[in-house]
């Protein structure tokens, strides 16, 4: 893992005496809240129905034990005991009190954790893929580079006032797991001809109202060139995005509006200027940074997947959790085990301060001390022995924390919706809850597979619901809470947006359109295609019937 | 009928306006407005505590009374002075 120098200690220190003389100021009334506002919201400081709450970057979604147990005394000491995972691998703590911020930042950069940049119009946290340097099909950690960009875009002062907020995402497989393709700027490697490793530069993805698949600006792209070429596109949106209209600001706005023709023209005219300056990457610096996410020293172990085949087959429930969140790793004689942070009575992504410091235990225990975030709201364990497998889902299992639904229907993406947010038109965790409540047969889950369904409580998309299997969006119809589907959307390497299924359905009616949605699945699909793949040959129209009975005949909202 | 809601300033919390232009933090301690005067007189209290550094946003919202209890009408607002509908620290049910 990354580990702060001098400099990020100090730099990070005094961020937060600075935060710490600004809330005094407020609180002496010597600056307004207009005033104070965007100083807070830079420090990741919200207002929102209840209290203000506070969103903690986790650089890239990886974090330690040690950063976890933090996170359960944050919880302890200055919330109400839980915090919530969001889709940028963040965590929320939603009762905090401002006078006592100062002192929560304090104790977050004791183990190297800020809030700085996790809102406002800069850089955003940098995203990335939740098996970082563990996954089989890898081709380098691009953890490497998301501390790069980190480095590189952490108060900076050119960027630090951009038209609106700016989130980067970066994946080393080609299995796309962190949606890179709905950001304003998505960075994929891949291997050119000569078996070196290139980025293929996307830009302009992102959802919200006006959602966008993101349009390739450079097929490939040197590693040396990364900042340069980043610092192209930041300078070219810096100046050319529209600050009159909130709603027109991202860079997906201007990309689209301009073509990504006329973009391209932009951002080379500017890269050449600069890409043989001060922002070249020497070789040095990416195996300096390279060396902090350098492998754990694993054990030589043989592959036991055939001795943990005979315990599957004698013991059903394991063999479930192994099918569904278990995955290979790179390393013989490891897996990857996901924790979901779903199940019926759940809130999508909280994880209460026992919980926190129970996985932050089993990491130590079982995987080296690691912990990852996923967009999608779960934890990872990174690296666990596949002798230990058994006995780490025996303990999970006690904690409630081994529902086996990884990728499934009950898996949902939920943004905190209107129960929390400032800015939602309707709820999205009851909503959740029902689907979790409807679908409990794990079998039948299990035999549907592949479906992700994700949740937004209103047009900003923070639940993902543009890019969900199937999407379901949140709406105030004359003070009544509706939510529309949408069906087909994708975030993996083949980016797709969902399309409307029909109007809107009152929240009771959701799980039994989903259910409808899932029988015509099952009876149109064929051998094992995934639900996307079926929706993608027949259409949307025959779940249109099934839903509506005929097209759009209850016209509800 | 309408009471006047805000946040306030040092732990956020959502508090009403009460007759003496204290700040309450149940729905049931504020004062609920029947005339214009006296939304004039509560809500020139309310400018001047944001001015006192004491709340933030505050703005009039409708409530009804139902079985002798005060409810907002509007669901943002209910659920602003009930709390959310799932919290992970006391899993309360759903409405």
């Amino acid at each position: 893992m990354y580990r702060y120098d001098e400099f990020d200690q100090t730099l990070v220190a005094e961020r937060v005496e600075q935060f710490r003389r600004q809330v005094q100021r407020r609180l002496t009334g010597e600056i307004s809240e207009d005033q104070f506002k965007p100083l807070r919201l830079m420090n990741g400081l919200y207002m929102q129905l209840h209290a203000y709450m506070l969103r903690v970057n986790v650089p890239y979604g990886s974090l330690s034990s040690e950063q976890m147990h933090k996170f359960a005394h944050i919880a302890r000491t200055y919330d109400k005991g839980f915090g919530h995972f969001t889709t940028r691998q963040n965590i929320q703590y939603n009762w905090v009190k401002l006078e006592d911020t100062p002192d929560l930042l304090r104790e977050l950069a004791d183990v190297e954790v800020t809030a700085i940049q996790s809102s406002g119009n800069c850089v955003r946290n940098i995203t990335s893929d939740q098996y970082a340097g563990r996954a089989r099909d890898e081709i380098e950690d691009p953890r490497i580079y998301c501390e790069l960009l980190r480095q590189y875009t952490v108060l900076h002062p050119e960027f630090s006032y951009l038209p609106r907020k700016f989130k980067i995402a970066v994946t080393g497989a080609p299995k796309d797991r962190a949606a890179v393709a709905v950001h304003d700027i998505g960075l994929r490697m891949h291997l050119n001809d000569a078996g070196q490793m290139r980025f293929e530069v996307l830009v302009g993805g992102g959802q919200g109202r006006t959602p966008f698949i993101a349009h390739t600006i450079r097929e490939s792209l040197e590693p040396e060139h990364l900042l340069s070429y980043v610092e192209a596109i930041l300078r070219v949106y810096n100046i050319h995005g529209r600050r009159d209209n909130i709603n027109k600001a991202r860079i997906k706005i201007i990309v689209n509006q301009m073509g990504i023709e006329r973009y391209r023209e932009l951002v080379d005219e500017e890269w050449e200027r600069i890409k043989d300056g001060s922002l070249k990457v020497p070789q040095e610096e990416i195996d300096r940074i390279n060396a902090y996410f350098a492998s754990p020293e694993y054990e030589v172990l043989e592959d036991i997947s055939e001795e943990l085949d005979a315990v599957r087959k004698i013991d059903e429930e394991f063999d479930r959790w192994m099918k569904s969140n278990v995955v290979a790793h790179k390393v013989s004689g490891y897996s990857i085990v996901n924790i979901t942070l779903k199940a019926p009575g759940r809130v999508p992504g909280d994880i209460n301060a026992d919980d926190m410091d129970a996985v932050a235990d089993l990491a130590d225990q079982y995987s080296l001390g690691e912990i990852r975030i996923s967009h999608r709201q779960n934890l990872t364990l990174v690296d666990v022995k596949q002798q230990a497998l058994h006995s780490l889902w025996q303990e999970l299992k006690l904690l409630e924390l081994a529902t086996p639904n990884l990728g499934q229907i009950t898996d949902i993406i939920c943004c905190p919706g209107l129960d929390y947010c400032g800015l939602a038109n309707a709820r999205s965790i009851p909503v959740a809850d029902d689907i979790n409540q409807h679908f409990v047969d794990v079998d039948r889950l299990a035999l549907v597979g592949d479906l992700t369904i994700n949740i937004s409580g209103c047009m900003n998309a923070c639940g993902h619901h543009h890019v969900g299997n199937i999407g379901i969006l949140g709406v105030d119809k004359r003070g009544k809470e509706f939510f529309q589907l949408t069906l087909g959307g994708s975030s993996d390497e083949h980016a797709s947006l969902g399309d409307r299924l029909g109007p809107g359905l009152p929240q009771a009616d959701v799980p039994i359109a989903i259910e409808a949605i899932v029988d015509q699945y099952l009876q149109d699909r064929q051998e094992d295609e995934r639900f996307l793949d079926t929706y993608r040959r027949i259409g949307i129209e025959p779940f249109k019937k099934a839903v509506y009975g005929t097209p759009e005949s209850k016209d509800v909202a | 009928m309408q009471m006047i809601i805000a946040s306030r300033l040092d732990d956020g919390r959502v508090v009403f306006i009460d007759a003496a232009a204290a700040w309450a933090d149940s729905i049931e301690d504020g004062v609920v407005l029947e005339s214009q005067a006296e939304i004039d007189r509560l809500m020139g209290e309310a400018t001047q505590a944001v001015e006192d550094c004491v709340i933030v946003e505050p703005y009039l919202i409708e409530v009804v009374v139902e079985n002798g209890a005060r409810r907002p009408v509007e669901a943002r607002e209910a659920i602003r002075a009930f709390g959310p509908s799932a919290r992970t620290d006391q899993l309360i049910g759903r409405e």
